[in-house]
């Protein structure tokens, strides 16, 4: 079977936060983006550094799948949440915690995870 | 050059029709709306074809000839692909290109054959005009997308599911008279609160169905529609589009859609009219929230005052400005590729009197369309008016 080819930005920055090292791309006038990014969808710039992403972030919404896609079927139930990390905010599966306990504000951080379905790797939001 | 008139539209019935081929489908609809226009098919200058999930589900592409040819036309022939907005995208292809006189009869349509999959393979394949890497590969589905927006608006402004719940029971009253709607099945308040959860807060009735259907209108000149003798007083006189970040994360608001107050802007400055001018409106409630958050952008109602216009009746067909005579995408259902077009062919005979429900506006002459597509990150807004 032909290997999955990687995902180039988006499986280094996955990388990266297994390594404790995660990251976003932020440009001149402080706007923040994860990779891959070549410009800033807002003001345009092309002059985008890496910074360290912030230790932890909020849950800014979230919502307990019941209906899954099939990549997903044996996850389900599961937790899917959008926590704001200041600069950018990062969509992944929140873990840890009981789906009736997560709330809007709960503080969490990230790391990689992998999908009970397939083994893929996925983001995971934990609380803090 | 004045503006483009409908002369003429056909939908098909809206469901499960798993054995039926979407060229099956798109020729039956197209077929009766040239049969409705009263245009000489061999007039038709070109065709604008909606479409989303065609290679999953059909294994087919470059539908745009394969459909031409379906409807007995030799004409350039084009595939539009804006999710859920795939067919107001062909509707402004096409209005551009008869107001700059490039043309003078266009055909524009949509169709999506979805059940012959089954469900998880339709989310699967609806979950894709979300961003992949962080949307899809973090269980992402469209219905958990919109219970996140849902969450974040009750958040931000207040309302219950409660108030979703009303958005529904309105939706499926509508359709019932609609002969074209999956759904014709009254609810209760009670039954769309206490039905399963899909993704929460969301249960099964604040989602539309999966559906098999099509649909497809003749537009012309208002001079080709003179010059023919045509029965074409429905124009359409205003058209916008807007755009927004693919993915949720990277929007400033989730509670808002913002492409959508872009292309309502854009249309009603087209048209030359604004909110209060609109009579009725046929919106992309692919979910009860997006219903709330459509009436907003278009300027019907203030921010986190939506929420409550179906539970006060003020958009039901008794009142002040009905929204969804359809039954919307809840009831009528969402062939993703055809809705565009759907939208346009209940506008246009809600204003000739043809429509089962056109006599909740008796007198209207101003209708809006909006049709939006993923989590509204592509949105067309389309205004209709009687000129006649």
């Amino acid at each position: 079977m032909t290997e999955k080819a990687p995902d180039g930005a988006y499986d280094a920055w996955l990388n990266a936060i297994e390594d404790g090292e995660g990251h976003y791309l932020e440009c001149e006038n402080d706007h923040g983006w994860l990779p891959p990014r070549r410009v800033c969808p807002v003001c345009s710039s092309r002059d985008l550094s890496e910074k360290s992403l912030p230790d932890s972030g909020e849950i800014a919404s979230h919502t307990t799948i019941t209906v899954p896609t099939p990549q997903f079927e044996d996850d389900a139930p599961y937790v899917t949440a959008i926590a704001d990390f200041g600069p950018v905010s990062v969509t992944g599966l929140v873990r840890g915690v009981d789906p009736e306990d997560v709330g809007i504000g709960d503080v969490v951080g990230v790391e990689v995870g992998e999908r009970e379905t397939t083994g893929d790797r996925a983001v995971v939001l934990r609380p803090r | 050059m004045s503006d483009p008139r409908v002369a003429g539209a056909g939908v098909t019935s809206f469901g499960k029709h798993p054995e039926r081929t979407g060229r099956d489908l798109f020729a039956e609809a197209g077929l009766e709306a040239l049969d409705a226009s009263g245009v000489d098919p061999d007039d038709v200058d070109a065709l604008y074809y909606g479409n989303f999930m065609g290679e999953l589900a059909e294994h087919q592409g470059h539908q745009g000839p394969l459909m031409a040819e379906a409807i007995g036309l030799d004409v350039p022939a084009t595939r539009l692909e804006a999710a859920c907005a795939s067919a107001g995208a062909a509707i402004r292809e096409a209005v551009k290109n008869l107001r700059n006189g490039e043309q003078d009869v266009a055909v524009v349509g949509g169709a999506e054959r979805m059940t012959n999959i089954g469900t998880a393979a339709a989310t699967d394949a609806l979950a894709i005009a979300a961003d992949d890497l962080y949307e899809i590969r973090a269980g992402m589905t469209f219905p958990g997308a919109y219970a996140l927006m849902a969450r974040s608006y009750f958040e931000q402004y207040g309302g219950e599911h409660e108030d979703l719940a009303h958005i529904a029971v309105k939706n499926h009253e509508h359709a019932l008279v609609n002969e074209h709607a999956q759904i014709r099945k009254e609810i209760t308040v009670e039954e769309a609160v206490d039905a399963p959860t899909i993704a929460s807060p969301l249960g099964l009735y604040d989602s539309c169905p999966i559906t098999d259907g099509a649909a497809a209108a003749v537009l012309t000149t208002a001079e080709y529609a003179e010059e023919h003798g045509l029965d074409a007083p429905v124009a359409v006189t205003g058209t916008g589009q807007g755009g927004d970040n693919l993915a949720l994360q990277d929007r400033p608001h989730l509670a808002q859609t913002p492409a959508a107050d872009k292309a309502a802007d854009e249309a009603y400055a087209d048209a030359g009219v604004g909110p209060d001018d609109v009579d009725f409106a046929e919106v992309h409630d692919c979910f009860t929230i997006a219903e709330v958050l459509a009436i907003e952008s278009l300027g019907l109602y203030d921010r986190g005052e939506g929420i409550h216009a179906a539970t006060n009746g003020e958009t039901d067909r008794h009142g002040e400005l009905p929204v969804n005579l359809s039954g919307g995408l809840k009831a009528k259902g969402h062939p993703v590729g055809a809705t565009g077009v759907a939208q346009l062919a209940t506008i246009a005979w809600v204003l000739d009197g043809s429509h089962p429900r056109a006599d909740a506006v008796p007198d209207g002459t101003v209708g809006v369309a909006h049709n939006a597509g993923g989590t509204v990150a592509s949105t067309t807004v389309h205004v209709l008016e009687v000129r006649e």
